[in-house]
């Protein structure tokens, strides 16, 4: 049961990642990102398989979770953090220096001039 | 000894960065003067260790004294260390133009990024564990993500979004194989994965096979291969000048990956015994190659300046090796792996030279820059106009330059391939597009110079007057090229020897995993017993 429900946690997460990656704004594309790290993440962490009350201790207890992909999902973390705060600063020197938030910088006239964001023209 | 210089090749880099992160704002001398000194250490070293046979059999290093399959191993060997002093001449020319031209100066920590990209190319080369090979990818990636955006303009930044998003994804689906490698095979070391793969539960083998696969796309992303090159030339394009030629070295990163986890984790090799390897890939790089050199060659035709132009050429070369590298049959795989190990230096060093050229132009075109259009005279156009026609030769692939003998070498490997038509037809095709299209830019650049009234011919530029000295940095990889066509023969035959070496992945199993798969019962010292007391 439990496996199930992390499987398709682990879907969806990814699932919606991809869909949001394949947006035209920078923001969604972002988000999109950080989805599909947190979907990756769990995958990495489920590969050592799920134990209930088993710590990564060899000895502790009769059966010992593996520590392998707890030390790599944490280095995993830590790059996808990382990563997610620079492309943060990146999407927000584009939307800067190219004036709007298409993800080609594609210029959309009158865009600047939109201040209700439903009229905004669809990219 | 060779131990540490090895272990040198990827820490002095680190080291070397975390000091110019310091220094870097307030001794712009002193940090110049470190970061050459870094890299010409790096060159020398990485020379001396391939030159005198340390590769020869693979070496390995293990971090912290623990044994492959525990501990992290560096392995040097033939093709590792030429990959490093690829890296070092790439990184060693790239700095001197920028040091020479100010371009270090125009955005903070461009050295102390420039050595961290080292070191994630060095690590990357050296590794033999597949998820340090991802921690080394996403060092160099981050490194090349604030070099690509060094300096400023709103082009730079956009293809840099395209860039970075790429990569990130490209990273994920990197960590998913990763993961899936590890949950089903049981471990991270390549030697380890390659021992184990025929004992994967039947259930198992088709998730190590779509593993596999999804690592071999990831490579394919990194090396720029059809379908998943287009984020390159708008990032190698809109790059500055330095951080362009260092990029010649990072698609090789990809086709690196590729040559080496194919080589030793696939041939010869099945999956729970039930798939054989193979053939696993190897047509896939085949069709991709001859795919990528095509569209490569119309995107040099359709690119409207000259560093566009080049990061197609860089693609076509992508394309060309991916062909080489995808011939499986039987001994024609040595002769396909060293022509294409031939053509691999080639090319990356003459598009490094290549882009140092476009920077010339750059820089004594004031009104057009490297646009392919005309634009009133420059300065020592003769000059100038000769280099770009070596190299155009050069990388268009005709005699008697390198690309023509790297080509040479690939087409007589394919000889005996069932696909030798498409092969043949494709490589000559698309040779004969890049040559119009670089023949067209040439005339364009240097014939159709126009007299205007303020810029009567031969007049200086601003800026152009120290050219001369400049010109030997271009010079520099023609002169590489020249000694390998001269020493075509020794090199060819060191390049046989190693590729041999590649396609003998026992030696590199011998040297990682001398007893062979370890199971917890016959692990040698501690970590066996505790783990059985573990287990029972």
């Amino acid at each position: 049961m439990t496996n199930l429900a992390i499987s398709l946690l682990i879907g969806v997460l990814t699932g919606a990642g991809v869909y949001l990656v394949l947006r035209a704004q920078t923001f969604p594309v972002v988000l999109g990102l950080t989805l599909m790290s947190y979907g990756v993440n769990l995958f990495l962490f489920t590969m050592g398989r799920l134990h209930t009350a088993a710590p990564a201790v060899v000895g502790a207890t009769e059966q010992s979770a593996d520590a392998l992909p707890q030390a790599l999902v944490l280095t995993a973390i830590v790059i996808a953090f990382a990563m997610t705060a620079f492309v943060i600063v990146l999407a927000l020197k584009a939307r800067a220096a190219l004036g709007n938030d298409h993800v080609d910088g594609t210029h959309i006239p009158q865009a600047d001039r939109v201040i209700d964001r439903r009229k905004e023209p669809r990219a | 000894m060779t131990d540490n210089l090895i272990s040198l090749l990827v820490f002095l880099p680190v080291a070397l960065a975390a000091i110019l992160a310091m220094t870097g704002q307030r001794a712009p001398a002193l940090s110049r003067a470190i970061s050459l000194a870094g890299a010409a250490t790096l060159l020398i070293v990485s020379a001396w260790l391939l030159l005198g046979g340390f590769g020869n059999t693979a070496q390995v290093i293990e971090l912290g004294g623990w044994s492959a399959p525990f501990g992290i191993v560096l392995v040097f060997d033939r093709l590792s260390g030429l990959m490093v002093v690829l890296t070092s001449i790439v990184a060693v020319l790239s700095l001197l133009y920028a040091v020479r031209r100010d371009e270090d100066s125009a955005g903070p920590h461009f050295h102390a990024l420039f050595q961290a990209q080292l070191f994630g190319l060095n690590g990357a080369f050296l590794t033999g564990d597949l998820f340090n090979l991802f921690v080394f990818f996403e060092v160099l990636l981050l490194a090349s993500y604030g070099l690509l955006l060094h300096g400023d303009g709103r082009k730079r930044t956009r293809a840099g979004f395209h860039y970075v998003v790429v990569n990130l994804i490209g990273s994920t689906l990197f960590l998913f194989a990763v993961g899936a490698l590890y949950g089903t095979v049981g471990s991270l070391n390549l030697a380890d994965i390659t021992l184990k793969l025929p004992q994967v539960a039947p259930d198992a083998v088709p998730i190590v096979t779509t593993a596999i696969f999804l690592l071999f796309v990831v490579f394919l992303i990194k090396g720029a291969a059809f379908p998943l090159y287009l984020w390159l030339p708008g990032a190698y394009g809109y790059a500055s000048i330095p951080v362009a030629a260092l990029f010649a070295i990072m698609t090789k990163v990809g086709l690196y990956s590729v040559l080496r986890v194919d080589s030793v984790m696939l041939s010869g090799n099945t999956i729970g015994g039930l798939v054989e390897t193979t053939a696993l890939i190897a047509p896939w790089l085949l069709w991709l190659g001859l795919i990528t050199l095509l569209l490569a060659a119309l995107g040099v035709v359709a690119g409207r300046f000259l560093r566009r132009q080049i990061a197609y050429l860089i693609v076509a070369s992508v394309g060309t090796i991916l062909i080489a590298l995808g011939l499986v049959t039987g001994s024609e795989r040595e002769l396909a792996i060293s022509g294409a190990l031939y053509y691999w230096i080639h090319t990356t060093v003459l598009s490094a030279g290549f882009f140092l050229l476009a920077g010339l132009l750059i820089r004594h075109r004031p009104e057009a820059g490297d646009g392919i259009e005309a634009a009133p005279p420059m300065p020592h156009a003769v000059l100038v106009g000769s280099l770009f026609f070596a190299y155009a030769i050069a990388m268009a692939g005709l005699p008697p330059l390198t690309g023509f003998f790297g080509k040479v070498m690939i087409l007589a490997a394919a000889l005996d391939s069932p696909l030798m038509a498409p092969i043949f037809a494709v490589v000559l095709t698309s040779g004969l597009i890049m040559v119009i299209a670089l023949a067209r830019a040439g005339s364009r650049l240097f014939y159709q110079s126009q007299a205007t009234p303020g810029h009567p011919a031969h007049a200086m530029p601003r800026g152009a007057r120290t050219a001369l000295p400049g010109l030997a940095l271009t010079i520099a990889p023609l002169a590489v090229a020249t000694v390998m066509v001269v020493g075509a023969q020794p090199l060819s035959d060191w390049l046989d020897g190693t590729a041999q070496q590649i396609t003998t992945p026992s030696g590199y199993l011998d040297a990682v995993m001398p007893d062979g798969i370890l199971s917890p019962e016959t692990a040698p010292g501690k970590l066996g017993q505790e783990y059985e007391g573990g287990k029972h």
